[in-house]
């Protein structure tokens, strides 16, 4: 071979090779969750654009813009495409499966399709086989990162060409593992529910002060700012424990949107109250209010977590027991810190006075986002 | 109160927040139907027009080998350009009829060892690589290649001897510049650089790629020595040459950030924190800066490193860990990487990683072996001097 020509040959690759350390971006992933109860199967599909287009084509113009038009007039094209590179197995009888919704989601790289779906084995599924095939063809280094979940315990798999076809053995997992794990969502449900702490924190902050003449005055025992502490968070958990086992016994139901709408609401009111003290020793009646509606919340997150008939009540309670101990956490963790540093001008101006200003601006935030089904805050 | 300590406290608080309150946010349902959704190539860009026609042919006959090769090397050039790792997907799915075979024919052994060492699987790429050379002793890329990876895990010799195979095979440019960057990390960091200097000097190479290639390495040694403006020289060079590659946006703006000068960095990375390892520099100019906004960029990184680790990926691992030791200040964890990272890799920027990583956690232990190994290679690394010597004393 004449030297030329090998350069010209040689050139790329060299120069891909060389900078061996892949200096890259977010490869192609899908974000795979299913819930199995009984003999149903519910789950959730997100799936880049970028791929979909590479594989379907979903910029109609051409433009190297994909619009929600353009998504949208592609739907059905969409759910057969990916229907047919995923299924679910019981044993040897198939769960035929179903796309129900299709939303957008935005992650760190991009827009993804998000496509709920669901299945129904004609048996209480015990071994579920998936076979996942999704662009195995187009571009083999796709992943599909599977969250299964079955009894409030979740196993993760990656799915991919070289491992197409996975097993997972549902039967049999203990009363007491199971209660564990919905100890365990209930408490990081809390942990990473901004709308619950930042409900607590606002009514908690005045606990460790009194208002002297339109003025705050450090509070003048530790008793006192511990028995309002004590009232709301009663209140609190009492509230949201009624209507979270009312929601889920399916008593009572509200559409969860207005229920996401009216939680920001609280928060909102909860903080304005201490900018401008309506309800001063009477929080805890707030507390008990709005947990009423805290708890329809509470429900709404344990019934995606895909609850077993079988053992609803365990769920329920266990669940219930992770919220308060999570809470627990955060009051006892808040009610020293305040106390010691309630004379401060730092707590009394900073933390009582800024931060309400500023859990307002956010819970308003939520607000509008809820009731009118906005993303502001991630534009 | 006074309120410009609580407009300030707000400034600094209120994106943090807001990010927080996104992260939180579900799926949803676009109100607007022309809401633009997703930037993709535009149709119009003859690469992609290139891509589509070619891949077009190949389904009609994909068992076209010199075609899916044709393919393939364009989508892994186009990779490297865009840092996007789904162009090695395409490339691999070009290859599908051949990619299973124990022994697949020559052109296509080369390319698959190419996409295994882009995924770090390093040991299985220079099997394909010995297979190649044990037929045709004249491939220069799989002699390149074979030269790369050999580098990157510090075996310079074997590494050095895979370079000599190109006097004949290729320009004398290509086969000095893999030469000399081995030598330099062997312990002659000055002659190496110099004789590199003098070869593309008297070259007069007129491809830009191989300019910003050869220039990208001649500022990092010249860094490495310590020689911070003739460092920056090559560094500028090479900028202007035509639109710089991933690889060289990241060492030049972790010159600018080890020179205290963050904020030429954001200009330079602004639009392009797609790519991870270029994210992170970003990242680490704001909090230079104390920028509001660093800690957002920390959480989005974050995202992406649990994605990669969900997806059992390690190719990051010597970003992830400056990202636990700089931005998380978690320097254990940082260390566990950083030690994990140097089982695969052992090039200066891994050095340099698990010794910061090793000084913040104070564990002289964990940084004897890789003073071992800079005792018995001679690396020269100006900068890593005073951790070295903290490391290395009363131990």
């Amino acid at each position: 071979m004449n030297m030329r020509a090998l350069c010209l040959w040689l050139l790329p690759l060299l120069l891909s090779v060389w900078h061996v350390d892949a200096f890259a971006h977010k490869p192609s992933d899908s974000y795979l969750t299913v819930k199995v109860a009984d003999n149903h199967i519910n789950g959730q599909w997100d799936i880049a654009l970028r791929d979909i287009d590479f594989a379907i084509g979903l910029d109609a113009d051409g433009n190297g813009e994909i619009t929600w038009d353009e998504v949208r007039a592609k739907h059905s094209e969409m759910a057969a495409y990916a229907m047919a590179r995923l299924s679910f197995v019981n044993g040897k009888e198939s769960c035929p499966a179903q796309v129900s919704e299709h939303l957008i989601d935005d992650h760190t790289d991009g827009a993804y399709a998000v496509m709920r779906f669901s299945a129904d084995c004609p048996a209480t599924v015990e071994t579920l086989n998936m076979r996942y095939t999704l662009f195995a063809d187009i571009d083999p280094q796709h992943r599909g990162l599977l969250n299964l979940q079955y009894k409030g315990v979740t196993t993760t798999a990656i799915l991919g060409p070289d491992n197409a076809e996975q097993s997972f053995k549902l039967a049999a997992t203990s009363k007491f593992s199971q209660f564990a794990e919905y100890v365990k969502e209930g408490i990081w449900h809390i942990w990473i529910g901004f709308d619950h702490i930042l409900f607590l924190l606002s009514l908690l902050l005045p606990s460790v002060l009194m208002m002297v003449a339109r003025e705050w005055q450090p509070a003048h025992s530790f008793k006192a700012s511990f028995i309002d502490v004590l009232k709301i968070v009663t209140a609190f958990t009492l509230a949201h424990s009624i209507t979270l086992t009312l929601a889920t016994l399916h008593i009572i139901s509200l559409p969860s949107r207005w229920v996401e709408a009216a939680i920001a609401a609280s928060v909102v009111i909860a903080a304005l109250n201490n900018i401008y003290p309506l309800l001063l020793g009477k929080r805890w009646i707030a507390a008990f209010v709005f947990g009423l509606i805290h708890g329809f919340g509470f429900a709404s997150v344990l019934a995606d977590l895909g609850l077993p008939q079988s053992a609803l009540l365990l769920a329920l309670v266990g669940f219930n027991l992770g919220v308060e101990i999570g809470q627990l956490a955060i009051v006892s963790a808040f009610l020293p810190v305040a106390y010691a540093i309630r004379k401060s001008w730092f707590y009394q101006r900073v933390v009582l006075y800024a931060g309400s200003v500023l859990i307002v601006l956010i819970a308003g935030l939520w607000l509008i986002e809820r009731l009118f089904n906005l993303k502001i805050i991630s534009a | 109160m006074n309120p410009g300590i609580t407009l300030r406290a707000i400034a600094t608080v209120l994106p943090l927040l807001f990010f927080m309150a996104s992260a939180n946010a579900a799926p949803y349902i676009p109100t607007d139907g022309n809401q633009v959704l997703e930037h993709l190539p535009s149709r119009n860009d003859p690469a992609q027009a290139e891509f589509k026609r070619m891949r077009a042919e190949l389904a009609a006959n994909p068992t076209d080998m010199n075609l899916a090769t044709a393919l393939a090397r364009r989508y892994i050039e186009r990779s490297r350009n865009e840092g996007d790792p789904r162009y090695l997907g395409y490339a691999q799915a070009a290859l599908t009829p051949w990619w299973k075979m124990p022994q697949p024919p020559i052109p296509v052994l080369v390319l698959r060892a190419t996409l295994l060492q882009s995924t770090h699987q390093f040991d299985k790429s220079l099997l394909d690589l010995d297979s190649v050379l044990k037929l045709d002793r004249g491939n220069g890329q799989a002699w390149i290649t074979r030269a790369t990876i050999l580098q990157v895990q510090g075996k310079y010799l074997e590494a050095s001897r895979s370079c000599e195979h190109l006097y004949q095979l290729a320009p004398e440019l290509i086969t000095l510049t893999c030469l000399n960057n081995i030598a330099n990390l062997d312990g002659q960091a000055e002659k190496s650089y110099t004789q590199l200097r003098d070869a593309l000097v008297n070259s007069h190479e007129s491809n830009p790629d191989i300019q910003i290639w050869v220039l990208t390495l001649l500022a990092e040694m010249a860094e490495r020595l310590g020689n911070t403006a003739t460092a920056e020289a090559h560094f500028r060079q090479a900028m202007k040459l035509e639109d710089p590659d991933t690889y060289l946006l990241g060492a030049y703006a972790d010159f600018l950030l080890d020179h205290q000068r963050p904020a030429e960095v954001l200009p330079l990375l602004k639009n392009k924190t797609r790519v991870d390892a270029l994210l992170l520099r970003y990242a680490l100019a704001l909090k230079a800066l104390n920028s509001a906004e660093a800690a957002i960029q920390t959480e989005v990184l974050k995202q992406r490193f649990d994605a990669a680790m969900l997806r059992g990926d390690t190719v990051h691992q010597r970003e992830q860990s400056r990202f636990e030791l700089h931005l998380r200040n978690n320097p254990q964890a940082a260390l566990k990487i950083a030690q994990l990272n140097w089982m695969v890799q052992k090039e200066p920027a891994d050095v340099r990683v698990l010794l910061e990583a090793a000084a913040a956690a104070n564990d002289k232990a964990a940084a004897k072996p890789i003073l071992d190994w800079l005792q018995q290679t001679h690396m020269e690394y100006a900068a890593l001097k005073p951790l070295i010597n903290k490391l290395s004393t009363g131990s």
